[in-house]
């Protein structure tokens, strides 16, 4: 093994690698991990949780778009409480980073799942201000900056746990969003969640998603997500967890000069499903080749 | 050629040796790939060791990224050394597919999801299909019987013909019809079908002619399994992209399915 630290710290939290499952692509972590051990993960973030279950979206959910795909999945989840009850000694097996995802469609739901879920045995809450794809609610917290605030700091008061808010890179201005949420208390910030996007049949001269707009992830958005890490890495003094299209270790580093203490991988795992593994053994070898003995002395060196 | 091929994929195969029902991913070749009519394609690959169920899909690739996901394809035929797929020539994916050759690598996830529960089936069964819903019933016709079950084949077409000699090895019966009436029964398939006549009645196709077969089954009091087509991103059960409503709840095509008993469906 080449002697290569890629420990990193978020919010106080060890990570023993900077690569973290994305939320909603990775479920609670049992299915990949009958392919390989998902525990070699630095962390997994959970399907996105509600306060109560949700059967997600009609129609279809997901759709390939060049060099990344849309999806309007709506949230499908059991709720908190399953997941209090199931999902979290399932994700415990894996021993790494457990991070709870939640979102929500009102204050209330918010504050009364975020207060569950800080009593649980969760590692870290990453607070979904920016599902695009639910109709009411979702979209407005993560659009204006003032919402997002108002939303964390009621979610600070009731979690005990690391706060990290996963932000839309819909936000009217990303920078002031990030801001508002650092000075509403959260510890970290994730970006970017999927950008609002629509495809069209044709054939049907209709819409493909029901919800006519879908969020768009994977390589065709990594440009802009890697444009707005920097962006928020070089206005907030909370660390940054980067996304948005990594499918290479070399994907993991520019996030990683860009600013971010960290990054999650979600698209990349439906083109390949043992790509976490992968990312991470060639992560390893990237930096014994560019001369990185530690993965935090190249953090935000293109700040 | 074949042999130099087969000892390549040895070396493969060593990673994947244990024979299960463990799904795995993994590099393969292909080993031929058929333009059998129209724009359907028999591609055949070597196939790793996990044991595979009638009814069972594979997710593949033939790319790197210039494609995002792998597509799902059911099992046409699990030969001893190669898994055999049928396909229609249908999107971006597929047209890939179909531009395979001998010895070009291939990447395959699976066997996913559940297939037939053909343990079960006893007696006499009908296995009906329509176009590209053919292929997953051949091997399905072969397990049963194999197992001594009495097998009568329904298989709709919309003009020319595909899959019907890969049937007659198994089945009593193999009943045809076209839209166009170039052969057999001019017509739909389900107008050929006596669902009171089976033990269990197994289908595969486009939703409508499934939901009449299910619709049929139901009157008749037949056991009925249907196999779902869907959209799907991860094919493992994890995404959620492939997630219908049914009488017990959500469930995913991929992993809960695709083969459903006709009851819990809600068309």
């Amino acid at each position: 093994m080449e002697n290569v630290n890629l420990s990193v710290k978020v919010a106080g939290v060890s990570f023993k690698n900077p690569i973290i499952a994305a939320s909603g692509t990775f479920g609670f972590g049992d299915e990949y991990n009958e392919l390989y051990n998902v525990g070699c993960l630095g962390g997994i973030s959970s399907k996105g949780l509600t306060l109560h279950g949700k059967d997600g979206n009609e129609g279809i959910r997901v759709w390939e778009t060049a060099s990344g795909m849309m999806n309007s999945v709506g949230l499908q989840n059991p709720g908190v409480e399953h997941f209090i009850q199931e999902g979290i000694a399932q994700m415990r097996r894996f021993g790494n980073v457990l991070i709870a995802n939640m979102g929500g469609h009102s204050m209330d739901d918010y504050i009364t799942g975020a207060s569950m879920l800080s009593n649980a045995d969760i590692d870290m809450l990453e607070l979904n201000i920016s599902c695009p794809n639910v109709k009411s609610g979702g979209m407005a917290f993560g659009i204006k900056a003032e919402v997002a605030r108002e939303v964390v700091k009621e979610v600070r008061k009731v979690c005990a746990k690391p706060l990290m808010v996963k932000l839309s890179p819909n936000a009217e201005n990303i920078v002031d969003m990030a801001l508002a949420c650092e000075e509403a208390g959260a510890d970290a910030l994730s970006l970017v969640n999927t950008f609002q996007a629509m495809a069209i049949d044709i054939h049907k001269r209709k819409p493909v998603f029901n919800n006519v707009y879908a969020g768009l992830s994977g390589a065709a958005i990594k440009p802009i997500a890697l444009r707005m890490v920097h962006s928020v890495c070089k206005n907030v003094k909370v660390p940054v967890v980067g996304m948005g299209g990594i499918y290479t270790a070399e994907d993991v580093l520019e996030f990683i000069m860009a600013g971010a203490q960290a990054v999650q991988i979600g698209t990349v795992n439906f083109n390949n499903p043992l790509a976490g593994r992968i990312i991470l053994d060639d992560l390893v070898r990237l930096c014994v080749k560019e001369g990185i003995a530690d993965i935090n002395e190249i953090r935000g060196v293109c700040l | 050629m074949i042999i130099f091929l087969f000892s390549q994929f040895d070396c493969l195969d060593k990673l994947f040796q244990h024979k299960n029902q463990i799904m795995r991913y993994f590099e393969s070749k292909v080993v031929s790939n058929e333009q059998i009519t129209g724009d359907i394609f028999v591609l055949r690959v070597f196939r790793n060791q996990a044991e595979a169920r009638p009814g069972q899909f594979y997710m593949l690739k033939s790319w790197d990224t210039e494609l995002t996901l792998m597509r799902p394809i059911s099992i046409f035929k699990a030969e001893p050394e190669e898994m055999w797929f049928m396909y229609r020539v249908v999107g971006a994916g597929t047209q890939r597919f179909s531009e395979l050759q001998l010895g070009l690598p291939i990447k395959l996830l699976g066997p996913c999801g559940n297939g037939y529960p053909y343990e079960e089936l006893k007696g006499k069964v009908a296995v009906l299909g329509g176009g590209v819903g053919i292929p997953p019933l051949c091997e399905t016709a072969k397990t049963l019987k194999n197992q001594g079950v009495s097998v009568d084949a329904f298989l709709g077409f919309k003009d020319e013909l595909f899959a019907v000699e890969d049937f007659k090895p198994w089945c009593e019966n193999v009943y045809i019809s076209t839209e166009t009436g170039i052969e057999g029964h001019k017509g739909f398939v389900t107008d050929l079908l006596k669902p009171g006549q089976y033990d269990a009645v197994l289908t595969c196709g486009p939703e409508v002619m499934m939901r009449k077969v299910a619709a049929m089954c139901k009157e008749a009091g037949t056991t009925c399994y249907c196999s779902l087509e869907h959209r799907m991103a991860c094919g493992i059960g994890a995404c959620l992209g492939c997630s219908i409503r049914t009488k017990n709840g959500m469930k995913r095509v991929c992993k809960d399915g695709p083969v459903f008993n006709a009851e819990d469906l809600l068309w």
